[in-house]
């Protein structure tokens, strides 16, 4: 009960949406739904652009480079390419299911940059739950993802979905885990107070909460390491192996979306979101997130795959004690030591760390024996 | 009803066809996999989708002009393939091949070992599910090689390059420096990728103990190459029966102890630094003189039959020819590698899951040309 009275009384009043705005709440609405929404189309198209050139440099090979100056407009061409497919529907997929499931991935994951602050207070909705509003609208996707393998009556589609739920669901819990870390040190749920509360970037604070957020995060999403749903030297494509023309973009779009979305989330939670020094806020934001979707490529370039159930070991076995532990201790922290200097914290949060992780990776190992058969 | 039984789900295997057309068979190997969820029960090989009746075109071409075919048995390694051709006519025909000759046909063997295993690597860790990296690195140093065989015959893929009774052409006079520039070179490209995932946990993880052939059953089935060689077995033509003029050289054959995917791919690395030995004291003893013996383009050997084995990079290759004192082969038989290699696929994959079965594949290293002819 102390911790909840703590953040009770350490909640700061909320920030209001600006009501001077012509017209009030609907123009506000509308403001940002057209922003975001372009922003995000036009954000997918950046981060397709540096995931293929940075693929392709740490390959040792150049990337695309033939449309446009530097290959800039390769997304575009790829798009018209992707758009001017036949749309294929397989003869016994169940057709409303198959219909539906991109529109139900996509959707959730537009809705996550509702909450995401790209200045003060420039967001479409400050919710006080903001960052409980994230993860319960991210767990949707996996419904629209769920429904194409099952639709598209495909087996490999099948396996790859029913990789995808289980990885979200065990995933959810140190992802959750290491948010309450955040949220705890803030003092607030609402995505523009946790940015607000961060004069000193929370990854320096919560070193280890950092690390488990980006490795479920990136199981979350399906990035390499953990994109066992759609890894192509098992399943083909995975959930969209039978989707094509524009059905087989939007789960393209999603795919970058979602990988958009939690480096946002990263950005806001442990980066310090817009604050920065010299440049614009909403530049600085847009920063963050391609250096944290750098990480994802340059992590994507030289990791091998996980196998499933060295994923389900590793949430369960590693991530969720470590998540675990990390919130005990910074709950211990907040409570017994709210006025400490951050420096002295960040130097043990630090410590703390290494030294878990390093124990933990001691006598947790990845392999698993044979099943008889 | 009791509620353990209500609570219990039925479930039963189901069978999920891999290729002909799928992204990691190698070609258009084809395996009905029976699976218990992710869990193989078993798999039924498919092959004869590349079937194109090699042995039997032999016997309506002429000795030499049999030559180019064997190009496209193992397309990965046709040096090997025309080397144990040839050593097979010249056994049948009691040709005597020249000094120089016999040096060129070691470099070139030892040299496409090296390409080979390249390719091996490379497609075994994309297997594991490391995005390409390693593919394209392998391939880079794959193109250096290629290179230098571009340099000696003037073909980059089906190089057609042994005669019976040496070789096509004598190499140029850069070719040798290049070689010597490649061999220094080498090593430090294999050890780039091999530091970077020799240690790697997923990589272990995904490998170490997996798909284990025992000892025994690599004998018993006949398994060669650098998949009997992980599993301990100490059997490699060059130094067991030793063919052309590999008596002269000194290597060390790396083997294995555990027989798992792990070992099969340090063999293979091994391999490459033993091959660099053999073609630096080549490089260093090559003599003078001519490089092909005065052979006619019809050639009629006596009546008889002749077998030559050669320790190609996959394993045996054997050519087994009979001849009716005419200018074709009465009957050529070809024993292949990856066909023979492929026997134990069944045993090795049982229990595993479909992530390993893609791995445990990889690892064994076959080409669909030399399986099906």
């Amino acid at each position: 009960m102390a911790t909840v009275d703590f953040i009770v009384q350490n909640q700061l009043p909320m920030q209001v949406v600006p009501p001077d705005w012509p017209g009030g709440y609907w123009w506000h609405w509308l403001f940002f739904t057209v922003v975001l929404i372009t922003f995000t189309l036009i954000m997918v198209m950046g981060v397709i652009y540096v995931e293929r050139r940075g693929l392709g440099r740490m390959q040792s090979r150049l990337g695309p480079n033939r449309v446009g100056p530097f290959g800039l407009l390769q997304p575009v061409a790829d798009a018209i390419k992707v758009l001017l497919k036949e749309n294929i529907v397989p003869d016994k997929a169940d057709k409303i299911v198959h219909w539906l499931a991109p529109v139900i991935a996509f959707a959730p994951v537009l809705m996550i940059f509702a909450v995401v602050p790209f200045q003060n207070g420039a967001l479409l909705a400050d919710l006080n739950i903001g960052i409980l509003y994230v993860v319960a609208i991210s767990s949707v996707a996996t419904v629209g993802v769920f429904m194409a393998g099952w639709g598209s009556s495909n087996k490999y589609s099948l396996l790859g979905a029913m990789r995808n739920v289980a990885a979200v669901v065990s995933y959810e819990m140190p992802l959750v885990l290491a948010i309450i870390g955040v949220v705890l040190v803030a003092g607030s749920l609402s995505m523009n107070q946790i940015v607000l509360s961060q004069d000193i970037p929370f990854i320096l604070f919560q070193p280890l909460g950092f690390l488990i957020f980006f490795a479920a995060g990136c199981a979350e999403i399906n990035r390499s390491p953990f994109d066992l749903m759609e890894a192509d030297q098992e399943l083909v494509a995975g959930f969209h192996t039978e989707y094509s023309g524009m059905k087989f973009a939007m789960f393209y779009l999603v795919e970058y979306a979602e990988a958009i979305a939690i480096s946002a989330i990263i950005t806001t939670l442990f980066l310090g979101g817009w604050r920065g020094p010299l440049l614009p806020p909403w530049l600085w934001v847009i920063v963050k997130i391609f250096v944290v979707f750098f990480l994802m490529v340059w992590t994507r370039s030289t990791f091998p795959r996980v196998r499933i159930d060295q994923l389900m070991a590793l949430a369960w076995k590693f991530l969720f004690p470590l998540a675990l532990i990390n919130l005990f201790v910074t709950a211990i922290q907040v409570l017994v030591w709210p006025d400490a200097l951050p420096w002295v914290l960040i130097i043990i949060n630090i410590a703390i760390m290494v030294i878990l992780v390093v124990s933990w990776s001691k006598f947790f190992k990845l392999g698993w024996g044979r099943l008889e058969v | 009803m009791t509620t353990t039984e209500m609570m219990t789900l039925k479930t039963e295997p189901f069978v999920l066809n891999f290729g002909p057309v799928h992204p990691s068979t190698h070609g258009v190997y084809r395996m009905r996999a029976t699976l218990d969820g992710e869990v193989i029960l078993d798999i039924e090989p498919v092959v004869g989708y590349l079937h194109r009746g090699i042995e039997k075109l032999a016997e309506e071409r002429t000795y030499s002009g049999f030559i180019p075919l064997t190009d496209r048995l193992d397309y990965i390694s046709p040096m090997s393939n025309n080397l144990g051709y040839c050593l097979a006519v010249e056994k049948l025909a009691g040709i005597k091949v020249p000094e120089r000759a016999e040096y060129l046909r070691v470099i070139m063997a030892e040299l496409q070992r090296l390409a080979n295993h390249c390719i091996a690597v490379g497609s075994f860790l994309n297997d594991t599910g490391a995005y390409y990296t390693p593919f394209m690195y392998a391939f880079r140093e794959r193109e250096k090689i290629v290179d230098l065989f571009d340099m000696a015959c003037g073909q980059r893929l089906t190089y057609n390059y042994m005669r019976i009774g040496g070789v096509s052409q004598d190499i140029p006079d850069e070719f040798l420096p290049a070689l010597k520039r490649l061999v220094e070179q080498l090593p430090r490209w294999v050890d780039e990728y091999d530091v970077l995932l020799k240690q790697n946990e997923i990589l272990l993880a995904r490998t170490k103990g997996v798909g284990v052939l025992p000892r025994e059953t690599a004998i018993n089935c006949g398994i060669s190459g650098p998949v009997a060689r992980g599993s301990g077995v100490n059997w490699d033509l060059r130094k067991a029966d030793p063919y052309s003029i590999y008596d002269r050289f000194e290597f060390d054959i790396p083997q294995g102890e555990a027989g798992d995917c792990y070992d099969r791919y340090r063999v293979r690395i091994e391999e490459m630094r033993q091959s660099l030995r053999i073609i630096k004291q080549a490089m260093n003893d090559i003599p003078a003189g001519p490089v092909r013996a005065d052979v006619p383009h019809l050639i009629r050997p006596p009546k008889g039959e002749a077998y030559a084995h050669i320790e190609a990079p996959k394993g045996e290759l054997g050519y087994y020819l009979v001849s009716d004192n005419s200018i074709a082969p009465y009957r050529c038989h070809i024993r292949p590698t990856s066909l023979i290699n492929l026997t134990a696929l069944r045993e090795m994959v049982k229990g595993w899951k479909v992530a390993d079965l893609i791995a445990i594949f990889g690892s064994i290293d076959i080409t669909m040309g030399e399986v099906d002819r």
